[in-house]
């Protein structure tokens, strides 16, 4: 007693969850050369300008809840900046010396190792949907500018993420704290090696999970983390800063100690990035040569 | 006419997509945003019935899952709102102009929707989601979804009751 119409919207259902299901195999299957990338790539290209457009319309709107933001709000941010000011300031002043050493140390670096690099600024235009549990945004800038997968992005509170794949106009950037990314890293103060991993949320209270190599030191608490970098700066170039310890745990059970590691970047509100290419790329933005980032470029316009 | 049908239907799902991880990407909560393409599908499945639907929900699932910034296997989205698709047409012959009904199966597709796409996740470790974390997700997703739908709902509703193919009076 089955009318024919209902047996006809099975069938159909059963062929889209075959279709779906061949999708998934193939796609999974082939990896990086499988033959649903160029429709990828297709897409990207295609819808690039629209959603570029669309998050120029976006972003005002995204500071309406600013306005309503009362007076007292306002006054309590202000105390409590005030006091961080103070804070901050003493510290600078007991710090001067190290941070002075700090600095040599660093040109040394700058000098031996990142002198041939470059950033290509970008900004950020979507952002992928929590529901998807993979932490990926895109960006404004692809091949054209010299972007290839595999390169480092950072912005100008350090490390963002690594490009996985480049269109003509735009690239897909897996961040830090997605679930799949491990970053190999380096404490600060005592040079220790650790291997970096995201827990798959971007709010405030966003966290990553390092887990260290070795059992004899412990990292102390607002310890730096920068990364380590791996063979020819790929996928991330060695020194950029990614965030301070804030816990450490050990457990008998382990070998190794684990700390818990708070961001310097704020991943819920990402929006000028920079992608570390080679000094020697020629692409259709200017480049920003490393060392003498002078405060709000002129490449990059609204430098903040 | 049903070429042209298609196309917009398609271009439907496309701005839906965009509009998902450009536009409401800047007002998500914790990452997590209004599936405008599953609000798309369920009027599809409420206003149209199963078939539509569930060929809607394949290539607006195949949509999310290659637009960038995407970063899953293909096809995952796809299938989850095929059976949401299919699901959302069934309840249609009864009661398809109550609100309550229209909601219910809102709140009901995007459960499903969002735990076929943890669960697949799971099984092809792409990335192996814990499941705490897919806990914490879907109902973030379920309330976004049931508030976007008294804005999406009705002219999507509206507009696939409008344009459909012409057919004996009875």
């Amino acid at each position: 007693m089955r009318n024919p119409r209902r047996r006809t919207s099975r069938s159909l259902f059963a062929v889209l969850v075959l279709a779906s299901l061949t999708a998934i195999t193939v796609d999974y299957q082939g990896g990086k050369e499988s033959p649903l990338e160029p429709a990828r790539d297709a897409l990207g290209t295609f819808l690039g300008p629209v959603q570029e457009a669309t998050a120029v319309v976006a972003r005002p709107l995204q500071e309406v809840p600013g306005f309503f933001e009362s007076n007292k709000a306002l006054r309590d941010d202000l105390t409590r900046l005030q006091a961080e000011n103070a804070n901050l300031r003493s510290q600078l002043a007991t710090t001067s010396e190290l941070r002075y050493r700090a600095a040599e140390l660093d040109g040394l670096l700058r000098a031996s190792k990142s002198s041939d690099l470059a950033l290509v600024p970008a900004r950020v235009v979507t952002m992928g949907p929590g529901q998807s549990f993979s932490r990926t945004v895109t960006i404004d800038a692809g091949t054209s500018s010299g972007i290839n997968p595999d390169m480092t992005v950072l912005n100008n509170d350090g490390l963002v993420g690594r490009v996985v794949r480049a269109t003509r106009g735009s690239a897909t950037v897996l961040l830090l704290v997605d679930q799949e990314s491990v970053v190999g890293a380096r404490l600060g103060s005592n040079a220790e090696v650790g291997f970096l991993r995201g827990r798959g949320t971007v709010d405030g209270d966003g966290r990553l999970d390092l887990d260290l190599v070795d059992n004899v030191e412990t990292p102390g608490k607002d310890d730096v983390v920068v990364t380590f970098g791996s063979r020819n700066g790929s996928p991330y170039v060695p020194g950029i800063p990614i965030g301070t310890v804030e816990a450490v745990f050990s457990s008998p059970r382990e070998q190794a100690k684990h700390a818990v590691i708070d961001p310097f970047v704020d991943f819920s509100s990402l929006d000028l990035v920079g992608v570390v290419v080679n000094a020697d790329t020629k692409g259709d933005r200017p480049l920003i040569e490393a060392g003498d980032l002078p405060a709000g470029d002129a490449a990059t316009g609204k430098e903040d | 006419m049903p070429l042209a049908r298609g196309l917009l239907f398609v271009l439907l799902l496309l701005a839906a997509v965009v509009l998902q991880v450009t536009f409401f990407g800047y007002f998500s909560y914790d990452g997590v945003v209004p599936n405008l393409v599953l609000l798309v599908v369920v009027a599809a499945g409420l206003t149209r019935g199963p078939e539509l639907a569930a060929l809607l929900g394949f290539v607006g699932g195949m949509a999310i899952d290659l637009v960038p910034p995407a970063d899953n296997v293909a096809g995952r989205w796809a299938l989850a709102l095929v059976v949401v698709g299919y699901l959302a047409g069934r309840v249609r012959q009864d009661a398809s102009r109550s609100t309550l009904v229209a909601l219910g199966t809102v709140a009901a597709s995007s459960f499903v929707a969002t735990s076929l796409f943890a669960l697949s996740g799971m099984l092809l470790r792409d990335p192996a989601i814990p499941v705490a974390e897919a806990l914490r997700v879907i109902p973030v997703a379920l309330a976004y979804d049931l508030l976007l739908a008294p804005f999406v709902l009705p002219p999507a509703m509206r507009m696939f009751r409008r344009v459909r193919p012409h057919q004996v009076a009875y």
